[in-house]
């Protein structure tokens, strides 16, 4: 059970002058039960990625494989690609329009015609699942917090049981309490579940606290693929290309240029309590 | 008197249910004191919900206190013959970009504040070429807004607001919805405005490295002042800010935790130098 | 994709008419519309083709663009045609079944299909030489007369430019909330009208609510920055007339004059 990209090359503007290669021999395979962070800022091709997951964009050249069976082939079901791969889109809640919470999560079950006892389970089980209590289940989904609107919208697509789940810029626009209440409600899901996990940022902080493989998009391209201590070694190539490590990088990085023995490739506050005390 | 004063600032709205019954009275600011100097950069602090935005649209006359008083340049916002004097001399910048900018061309939006208060039209030009190299955006005056990136936008709304020749600007979260270069980059801006033209800033946010060079911060909580001092007097109390569930940049915080297990560091650290020459110095020792 | 349909569909260029005064373009396709109706033979319209193509030649926009307007029209043209063809009753030229095809009827048929293409192929050549921008100053400044018998003219214009910023965000908007829509399942393109009119409501609902929260957002971002209507506001860029522009009027008129010559005279 994995998605696989091969050669994923994707452009747009049909005119060749104008053309816009968004993503360019983009090569990924992602395995089950991965915690992904996938950074870039705006721009890098992220979000084109993203839509290709769930064959929302189709590659101008290249394949994508799930489950071995590549999703763009003539009666391929993709209304069960969606289901599989649940897509977050950035701001979801704006995406939220029926009378009530526990209707708009039925929404996508009932999309994938299955009957209403099993609609209804799945719509509770999901909205418990990100943290939303039985009061507001019956009210209109408009009148919630912003960071409530979210996780409603999150369940929206959690009630469609997918195995992997994308979510663009969860966090966005959210204060740090939300921010944080959003992202321990997925790694907790990810924890009880052992779904699929891709967490698109450009947030390194955000991402280095949840995650254990970090893939990083510059110009459409894949510019590194690996776990955030390796990743952040690079912090000076990541920094000219509009990214930045981890404050906690850069400390570690000085100290060790200051002569102190520490392990650099720290990349929390925990692990670099620790090795200052060692240190000192 | 400074150049916004309140006085026991407190706002009250109504909810009402969907009979339009009225369900409660909320207060959204309570009780505000706030003096701010002429030329001052201060930071207002708070989660969502936490008032300070409800505090900021009263700067600006677009909402007015239920109780006590506010004062821009000495004129009382209740007063309505001061209402454009007010609205020209405290400027405004708020969260989305999308939505405050109205020009199709960026140099016209930059012109609509001035064309609004009459400024002749050759004035005008002059405004908005120098609010636009203000904010860097000079060469972007015949572009479309719609193909600007977020950052760019917030910058060509800042011009708008520059372009009015306002006292102070007043900013509403202006970085919540970009990415970190967007983030940088409007910061420096404001930053600049406050340096070099000497504009007073009141910049609304909830990203605590964007307040390390403020003058004076306040941290809002339940529509009221929580915490109010200097950026290093604010993050010396790293477990009140966090209590109020702020976040705390790296450094401050990793200095923090260093200190509670026993090291001898000053508080309040800010920046990553600060703490490195602390750390070596110690190790020196 | 929704992204990229082009509307105002304005050619940037620089020619001659590009650079005439909005007010000088709004008057001259009136004019011309007029005009079309005004001459009644073939030399008349002779006239009218010989000024639009020279007006064609002079704005730099390549001749494609102006047909892809006709596009959109083809079946409105088919239907004029076909009406005026079979039922304008006249000396009979071609029976077949029930249908005659008089002479008259192939004249008016012939005539309503040049004076649409016309019509057509001149208003573009305004869209496509105006930014919608100025398009509105021009229309504001030519109405602006009506404000005395208390037509809003000022909001209507500003209501337009507005509109016009909104419609690129709100179409971005829809394709975003519809890929949101697709991903939880929705199907947009299957079954029949009514199915199909239902699926509308999970991408309208969010669309209109969105629509509401910019509008209330870009009114108090107005009011901000001390708008108060069209009352003591100044002009950016005020329309003014230049040498072009008087030139461009002279032309307007004597193309004017001679239409109605060849009506009276031939």
């Amino acid at each position: 059970m994995s998605l696989i990209l091969d050669h994923v090359n994707y452009s747009y503007g049909d005119d060749t002058a104008l053309a816009v290669h968004a993503l360019k021999d983009v090569n990924l395979v992602i395995p089950d039960g991965q915690f992904i962070g996938l950074i870039g800022h705006t721009g890098s091709g992220k979000s084109t990625l993203v839509q290709h997951l769930n064959g929302l964009l189709k590659p101008t050249s290249g394949a994508i494989y799930y489950n071995g069976e590549d999703i763009h082939d003539k009666d391929y079901d993709k209304k069960n690609l969606r289901s599989k791969v649940g897509l977050v889109f950035q701001y979801p809640e704006h995406q939220l329009f029926e009378i009530d919470v526990f209707k708009d999560v039925c929404f996508g079950p009932k999309n994938l015609g299955l009957f209403q006892k099993e609609t209804e389970l799945r719509a509770y089980a999901a909205l418990k699942q990100v943290g939303i209590e039985d009061e507001y289940f019956y009210q209109s989904p408009f009148d919630l917090s912003g960071g409530q609107k979210r996780r409603v919208a999150i369940a929206g697509v959690l009630a469609m049981k997918p195995e992997i789940l994308v979510l663009d810029e969860p966090t966005a626009g959210l204060d740090p309490r939300g921010r944080d209440e959003i992202l321990d409600q997925i790694a907790k899901l990810k924890e009880e579940t052992g779904i699929t996990v891709i967490l698109v940022s450009h947030s390194m902080e955000d991402v280095a606290r949840y995650v254990e493989r970090i893939i990083v998009m510059n110009q459409g391209s894949v510019l590194y693929d690996d776990t955030p201590r390796e990743v952040f070694q690079h912090y000076r190539e990541l920094e000219q290309v509009g990214l930045a490590a981890p404050q906690v990088t850069y400390i570690m990085q000085a100290l060790a240029k200051k002569g102190m023995k520490v392990d650099p490739a720290a990349t929390t506050i925990a692990e670099a309590v620790e090795e200052i005390l060692k240190a000192l | 008197m400074g150049i916004i004063k309140t006085d026991k600032l407190t706002f009250e709205y109504i909810r009402r249910d969907e009979e339009g019954n009225v369900e409660g009275i909320t207060r959204a600011v309570d009780e505000v004191d706030l003096d701010v100097k002429q030329g001052d950069f201060i930071a207002i602090l708070g989660h969502n919900g936490s008032g300070k935005s409800t505090l900021a649209k009263h700067i600006n006359a677009i909402l007015y206190p239920t109780e006590g008083t506010v004062w821009v340049d000495g004129m009382d916002t209740q007063d309505e013959n001061h209402l454009w004097d007010i609205r020209s001399e405290a400027g405004m910048v708020f969260q989305n970009p999308d939505n405050q900018i109205i020009g199709q061309v960026v140099e016209e939006d930059v012109g609509f504040g001035p064309e609004n208060m009459g400024v002749p039209t050759k004035e005008i030009w002059e405004r908005v070429e120098e609010s636009l190299k203000a904010v860097g955006m000079y060469e972007y005056r015949k572009h479309s807004p719609n193909k600007l990136s977020g950052g760019q936008k917030q910058r060509v709304s800042i011009a708008g607001v520059i372009a009015m020749h306002p006292k102070c600007i007043i900013l509403d979260e202006p970085t919540a919805m970009l990415d970190p270069n967007g983030r940088k980059e409007v910061i420096r801006a404001v930053r600049a405005l406050n340096d070099v033209e000497g504009i007073t800033v009141v910049l609304i946010t909830h990203y605590m490295e964007e307040i390390i060079h403020a003058d004076m911060v306040y941290v809002m909580d339940k529509g009221r002042i929580a915490m109010e001092g200097t950026p290093r007097e604010i993050f010396s109390r790293v477990e009140e800010l966090q209590d109020l569930r702020l976040d705390v940049p790296q450094v401050t915080l990793l200095a923090y935790e260093l200190k509670q297990r026993g090291v001898n560091l000053p508080d309040g650290i800010l920046t990553i130098e600060e703490l490195v020459a602390a750390l070596s110095g110690l190790k020196g020792a | 994709m929704i992204r990229d349909i082009t509307l105002g569909q304005y050619y940037q260029t620089e020619s001659v008419i590009h650079k005439l005064d909005p007010r000088v373009k709004l008057v001259a396709t009136i004019g011309f519309i007029i005009s079309l109706f005004v001459v009644d033979s073939w030399v008349g319209y002779v006239v009218a083709a010989a000024f639009l193509a020279i007006m064609i030649q002079l704005s730099k926009v390549p001749f494609r663009f102006m047909v892809k307007g006709m596009k959109a029209i083809v079946m409105i043209l088919m239907i004029t045609v076909v009406f005026n063809l079979f039922l304008t009753p006249g000396e009979p030229l071609v029976t077949f079944w029930k249908l005659t095809i008089t002479k008259e009827g192939l004249r008016i048929a012939v005539m309503m299909a040049v004076r649409l293409a016309f019509l057509i192929v001149g208003s573009s050549l305004m869209t496509l030489t105006t930014t919608p921008n100025s398009l509105t100053d021009g229309m504001e400044k030519l109405m602006g007369p009506l404000k005395y018998v208390k037509v809003p003219v000022h909001e209507v214009a500003m209501m337009m430019s507005i509109a016009l910023r909104f419609i690129p965000i709100l179409l971005e908007e829809t394709d975003k909330i519809m890929k949101a829509q697709i991903a939880r399942g929705a199907d947009f393109e299957s079954g029949n009208l009514i199915k199909k009119a239902k699926a509308m409501v999970p991408l309208l609902v969010p669309l209109f609510i969105s629509a509401f929260r910019r509008a209330n957002d870009l009114a108090m971002a107005m009011e901000a920055r001390c708008y108060r209507g069209g009352e003591h506001r100044t002009k950016m860029k005020p329309l003014q007339y230049h040498a072009a522009d008087r030139i461009a009027y002279l032309i307007l008129l004597l193309y004017f004059a001679s239409c109605v010559a060849v009506r009276i005279w031939l």
